[in-house]
């Protein structure tokens, strides 16, 4: 899947404006048992093309995911994957379970969580920052990821629509030739490197969770959406290719893979809406700039 | 760059889509369309729906509707919570009956309370992993699968979503039997038919429930929340719990089926994970089918018969004598301490021949 990204205009223009957002490094105030401030990166309003999570059915046959150009509103992002040892202080606080990782000296992103784990910690995080963190939607995702991107790696549709082997033979081949040999010992934070946003590790070998359910979508003959079933008990995690895991799960090897070897760790990062102020800021030169370029639509 | 008009998919693929034939229209769609229908009402086990023993009529179509129930149920007399999952409501699922020849439509439903995805397998089907690749739903929806029952026999149905969910749906209770009798009826050896009074379906499950520190059993307020502990239990390959119909005495006291003398029974018995051994003490199996596949003639005259984890067999016994019979898995540490227990009360008139206590106990005699 190619992605195509670009900064909208207002966003380059916001983006200017916080010159320290980009790094991300701002002075947000303490909690309780925090001892250090996780650095984020600021993500500019993005627009990008964005092949839509889950399953897709046209004619009563399976569909390849429809790719839709989304606008993604400003946010801030975790630079790094929450660390095992930051996982541990919420369940020290006695406000998460403790994860299904081995214990380490070593920096490394936590692992063995699900998506409820996450869901907890975000909470945790929250109230001991005073301010909203929560689990990146699936989109917000990837526009955190840029070209780390996976999204669906293969094609979901139906090759032949009367006989639905030709699909599973097909994509039967396509994950055995990109299987890798598996390697899910954590590593420490940064060794994948950062991406084109400075964001760290996205990518590599610990999957990330998001806020976004699994859906299956009905698509009419025009490809437009006629019917949407969201399941909620199991999330989207991104990563180097998308999938799907019910929402207690911790061990990736449980299956739900879409397509390729199965996530080896389940972990996440969390980001947290732009402030209010800057926000308003923002939607004002939005409208701005959409009713300008409505004419030249 | 990707505009919003040319949003969701290329013009060009929905035409492809829209010109696309639906799955279903095979060349004998119209061959089906014309054949008689049949609505069944399905019966929780271990009693099974009406249905003819000889096909009276030719190959039709037979529609199943049947909801998957996510529940709490009670699984020994101890009070032990377990996080069910089941087909219709019944661990196990009910049995379906059907011909050789017949057409199965199951209507599987995914009630919109649960909390998981779920499919459906059935050994007596060909493709598609039994039919578990074309019916995997959410919450909230439903399939229609329709299969043709090409071979005879007892045949295991249970849920196959992915991975590491598969053994915890089967263990979970997602399992059940579907009958597939040849159209002119069971037949022995000789070719000769053998007719049944009643049919009872009895499905062994075996359970894996984690124990706290002090060894009793966990309670867990979801499934999602046991998973983790109970994976490590079925990792142990030792159940916690073997039992007959979902419970320890589920298939005793009130519920032990009821039978006269002379009639005759077919006991249908199936195990979707593990191997077990059926023995009627006091009784045996006249003919069984041990494999569960009428195409093969039954076994004669066993004492104790051997179900292959992930099949289902059937034995055929007629009751000589009244009294109390216990069916029980002849691995009697399973039958006694775990629960795979069940029973037949039977009544009559004795049979001396048969059997008579020549001489009450007393003291041994001394010369
Ligand atoms: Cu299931």
């Amino acid at each position: 899947m190619h992605l195509h990204l670009y900064e909208a205009a207002v966003g380059a223009a916001a983006a200017l404006a916080l010159p320290a957002a980009i790094i991300g490094i701002s002075g947000e105030p303490r909690g309780p048992s925090l001892h250090e401030v996780r650095p984020t990166v600021a993500i500019v309003e993005t627009v990008l093309d964005y092949p839509l999570p889950g399953e897709f059915l046209a004619g009563g046959t399976p569909a390849a995911a429809p790719v839709e150009n989304r606008a993604v509103p400003a946010f801030h992002v975790m630079k790094q994957q929450v660390s095992l040892a930051d996982y541990g202080l919420c369940v020290a606080d006695g406000a998460c379970d403790p994860a299904d990782a081995a214990p380490t000296g070593a920096d490394v992103p936590v692992t063995g969580v699900s998506f409820l784990d996450a869901e907890a910690y975000a909470r945790w995080y929250s109230k001991a920052r005073g301010q909203t963190w929560r689990l990146p939607s699936a989109v917000e995702a990837a526009a955190a990821a840029a070209e780390r991107f996976g999204g669906e790696s293969f094609s979901a549709a139906a090759d032949d629509a009367a006989n639905p082997s030709v699909r599973w033979l097909r994509r039967y081949r396509e994950e055995a030739a990109v299987k890798r040999p598996a390697d899910p010992e954590p590593k420490p934070r940064g060794h994948y490197g950062p991406n084109t946003r400075g964001i760290e590790d996205f990518g590599g070998n610990v999957w990330e969770w998001t806020s976004t359910c699994y859906a299956r979508t009905t698509l009419a003959a025009d490809g437009s959406i006629e019917s949407v079933t969201d399941n909620c008990g199991v999330h989207v995690l991104e990563g180097r290719h998308r999938a799907y895991m019910s929402n207690f799960v911790r061990d990736g090897k449980s299956g739900g893979c879409a397509v390729g070897t199965p996530p080896e760790n389940l972990g996440f990062r969390l980001v947290r809406d732009e402030d209010s102020m800057i926000a308003r800021a923002r939607n004002w030169l939005r409208g701005a700039f959409r009713s300008a370029m409505a004419d030249t639509v | 760059m990707f505009t919003r008009r040319q949003a969701l998919l290329g013009a060009a693929a929905a035409a492809m889509l829209a010109a696309m034939p639906p799955l279903a229209a095979a060349a004998n769609e119209a061959e089906v369309a014309a054949l008689p229908r049949e609505k069944v009402t399905l019966v929780a086990p271990p009693f099974v729906h009406a249905h003819e023993q000889v096909a009276t009529s030719g190959p039709k179509v037979v529609e199943f509707t049947m909801p998957i129930v996510e529940k709490k149920v009670v699984i020994d007399d101890e009070g032990t919570e377990f996080q069910a999952m089941t087909f219709n409501g019944s661990m196990p699922g009910p049995m379906m009956v059907v011909h050789e020849g017949d057409y199965v439509e199951l209507t599987l439903i995914n009630l919109e309370t649960n909390s998981m995805p779920h499919n459906i397998d059935f050994h007596a089907a060909t493709g598609a992993l039994g039919g578990g690749a074309l019916t995997l739903i959410n919450p909230g929806e439903q399939v229609k699968l329709r299969f043709k029952a090409t071979r005879t026999g007892t045949f295991v149905y249970h849920c196959a979503p992915e991975g590491a969910m598969i053994p915890w749906h089967v263990v979970s209770g997602m399992s059940g039997t579907i009958m597939v009798l040849p159209r002119d009826g069971l037949k022995n050896e000789k070719g000769e038919p053998v007719r049944y009074d009643q049919a009872f379906y009895i499905g062994e499950n075996d359970f894996y429930v984690p124990r706290d520190e002090d060894g009793n059993f966990k309670t867990y307020e979801s499934h999602g929340d046991s998973y983790a502990d109970t994976l490590e239990v079925m990792k142990g390959l030792i159940p916690t719990h073997v039992v007959f119909n979902g419970a320890k005495g589920a298939l005793t006291g009130d519920n032990a089926m009821k039978l006269k003398v002379g009639e005759t029974v077919l006991i249908v018995h199936s195990q979707a994970n593990r191997d077990t051994r059926p023995h009627l003490i006091g009784g045996h199996g006249d003919y069984v089918w041990e494999e569960g596949k009428f195409a093969n003639p039954p076994a004669k005259d066993l004492e104790t018969w051997f179900i292959r984890g992930g099949s289902a067999g059937a034995a055929l016994y007629t009751f000589l004598q009244p009294g109390v019979y216990a069916y029980v898995n002849h691995n009697l540490i399973e039958a006694v301490e775990l629960g795979a227990t069940a029973h037949f009360l039977v009544e009559g008139e004795w049979d001396d021949d048969l059997m008579k206590q020549v001489e009450a106990p007393g003291p041994i005699p001394v010369n």
